[in-house]
């Protein structure tokens, strides 16, 4: 369960919040979807929720905890797929997850173990003694997936994590989070991919200028709003058509 | 402690992948120390191989000039090549050609016979001892001679005071003697009767350090490898904050920051790892001074019953290197700021401890500002070892300034990352 309280944040010299007095609820064992145009907010969002950056204003519980009081229980906690390949080039993908999963505190066969049943479930068993730069885009994103839920967090970040990747990876990655998923990982990820939003989530939030506009089921938000078939109409309908480019 | 053999094995693994970072790691610092000893080895050599060339104009082709050309033959530093002309000699250094010409003045030998006899004259007059009557014969004028001396404006400024000193004391000495021979005539009329004593009266002995009865005797080896170790152990400051940079850049360090674990325990990694670098490229430029220097003529590294202190004070050197590592590294946001910065601040740091310039002949302020060089720091432990025997105790406080500086950089680092990521 995460709740989220009069959240903000304002990067320093920036003119405008980036995330803006924003309540937010998401319950235990949802797949919930950040969607939003470029720079609406959602990877500062993210930012927050996983201590990657500080709040100007406001606060959340992840479980209960927060990062003031139980930092380290909290970490335990979470798993989190960043946008770029967080991973090292020249290691192989086995020397990259045995590292990554080590500093959840995972050792010897256990660690093993779930390395090779995560690589067999995404495909990579045959490539595990490669290095990274060997990858492909898709390739890299299953092991920056990989990398993220060795220690079986309860609650993952993902944020976007099938851009740029093939029709097939991006299947593969969808299906194992719905793995996750049915195992009791709550899943929060942001993505620019609408239709493979509404197939996948179970609720979605519609950011921009920093505050929710929308929320709720997929399906409800579609029948909500008029003349939307899908939810790119509710997405379009709610943050308007004119390009959001920024420096 | 499991994630800091985690971390201290990712970081080896890098490390060893990089085949070309290693290979600068460990081969650019033997490149180095052999080329500066090699080329320091000259001046610390009573004889040299390499004798520099200097022009020699000797208009005066007397006692005087013949002295002066011995003297530097003998120097065993110069060859002396004859020219005839001046100005061609004045061309040659100005054009970069040679480093040095010396022009000796006509008649130098004989005016400076008559005007040293006829000051011994005058001076045996006023005595009485005189026995012929100069009293009215009107008094010669000499006009003071000059020897010239040209150098190329390249010279280096210590190289030029060192020739003027060698060629101020060979004129002094000449001038001596002829005072001494013009007394002689006038005592004596037989030329082997001595009266007087030419030689020196008053001579310098130096007083080396001993080690168990064995003197310890400095030469370019016993100064440089220190001197040089020390300056590549600080160099790893640059490979070590472009791999905390890279960290950040690749977005491995975003991860790291959302893991339990913490800044000290990946710093701990690189430490252990960057340290054991550091160790390895000591051990290396030991072996090179002990078995390569003699093998190419150089004098060999003597670290007979000094292995373990050298050892402590490199571990100690390094760890101060490193720390300064971390800090850079945390601190810069892309290599193009850590790259040149900390190449760049090293040579400074060892141009401020003295591996360059000794401390003493510094300007005040630079001195003072050299006793904040941990280079420094780690200069004189080494020498302390290596030339000054000295003991475990007499380089505990050196040793306790580099583990200090080791200790707030890298707390500075942690600090620095804690604030600037603080939730």
């Amino acid at each position: 369960m995460i709740e989220i309280k009069q959240l903000s944040k304002k990067y320093k010299g920036a003119d405008i919040f980036s995330v803006s007095d924003l309540d937010l609820c998401i319950s235990e064992k949802d797949i919930f979807g950040l969607l939003g145009p470029n720079g609406a907010g959602k990877t500062t969002l993210i930012s927050l929720l996983c201590s990657l950056i500080k709040p100007t204003s406001g606060s959340f519980v992840i479980n209960g905890l927060t990062y003031k009081k139980n930092k380290n229980q909290l970490k335990q906690l979470i798993g989190i797929v960043p946008q770029e390949y967080a991973l090292y080039p020249t290691l192989t993908a086995f020397e990259n997850l045995m590292y990554f999963g080590s500093m959840y505190g995972l050792k010897g066969n256990e660690l093993k173990l779930k390395i090779k049943a995560a690589l067999q479930t995404l495909g990579l068993s045959q490539f595990s003694s490669k290095k990274i730069n060997t990858f492909s885009g898709g390739m890299k994103r299953r092991i920056n997936l990989i990398a993220s839920i060795l220690h079986d967090p309860k609650v993952l970040f993902l944020d976007e994590p099938t851009v740029g990747v093939d029709v097939q990876s991006k299947n593969v990655i969808i299906n194992y989070l719905k793995v996750l998923n049915e195992k009791g990982t709550t899943i929060i990820y942001t993505s620019h991919h609408l239709n493979e939003a509404e197939a996948f989530c179970t609720k979605v939030a519609i950011i921009d200028h920093g505050r929710i506009i929308t929320q709720g089921g997929p399906k409800s938000l579609i029948s909500d709003q008029k003349n939307a078939n899908n939810l790119e109409d509710v997405f379009l309908a709610l943050t308007g058509h004119a390009l959001r480019d920024h420096a | 402690m499991r994630k800091l053999l985690a971390s201290t094995y990712k970081e080896f693994l890098l490390l060893t992948r990089d085949i070309g970072g290693i290979a600068i790691l460990f081969i650019m610092p033997l490149v180095l120390i052999v080329t500066i000893t090699i080329i320091q080895d000259s001046t610390f050599k009573s004889v040299s191989e390499s004798k520099i060339p200097i022009l020699l104009v000797d208009n005066d082709r007397g006692s005087v000039s013949e002295t002066i050309v011995k003297g530097l033959k003998e120097s065993n530093i110069f060859e002396v090549i004859k020219i005839a002309i001046e100005e061609d000699a004045k061309n040659l250094v100005f054009k970069g050609k040679n480093q040095l010409a010396i022009v000796i003045p006509e008649n130098l030998s004989s005016d400076l016979e008559k005007k040293i006899n006829q000051n011994v004259e005058g001076i045996l007059d006023r005595f009485g001892l005189d026995e012929e009557e100069i009293e009215n014969q009107p008094k010669e004028i000499f006009t003071a001679k000059e020897v010239k001396l040209y150098f190329d404006p390249a010279t280096q400024f210590s190289f030029k005071n060192s020739v003027k000193n060698e060629v101020d004391k060979m004129i002094s000495k000449i001038e001596t003697q002829s005072i001494y021979n013009a007394f002689q005539k006038q005592i004596t009329d037989d030329p082997s009767e001595i009266v007087f004593e030419t030689e020196n009266f008053i001579r310098f002995k130096e007083i080396l350090p001993k080690n168990k009865d064995e003197n310890i005797i400095p030469n370019s080896v016993q100064h440089n490898v220190p001197a040089w170790t020390l300056f590549a152990i600080f160099f790893i400051i640059v490979p070590l904050s472009i791999n905390i940079v890279k960290e950040k850049s690749q977005g491995t360090f975003v991860r790291l920051r959302t893991n339990p674990v913490s800044y000290l325990t990946v710093l701990g990694g690189k430490t252990v790892i960057y340290l054991i670098v550091c160790l390895i490229q000591f051990v290396l430029m030991l072996l090179i001074g002990i078995y390569l220097f003699p093998a190419i003529g150089l004098p060999t590294l003597n670290v007979s019953g000094k292995f373990p202190l050298l050892f402590l004070v490199a571990i100690f050197a390094g760890l101060a290197a490193i720390g300064l590592g971390l800090l850079l590294g945390t601190i810069a946001k892309t290599q193009e700021q850590s790259a040149p910065f900390g190449a760049t601040f090293v040579v400074i740091l060892a141009a401020l401890g003295g591996v360059w310039v000794p401390v003493f002949i510094m300007p005040e302020f630079m001195q003072a500002l050299s006793k904040i060089s941990p280079m420094n720091w780690g200069l004189n432990a080494f020498y302390d070892v290596f030339l000054r025997n000295s003991s475990l105790l007499e380089i505990v406080p050196e040793i306790t300034l580099l583990f200090l500086f080791f200790i707030i950089t890298t707390l500075i680092a942690i600090v620095y990352n804690e604030k600037k990521n603080a939730v």
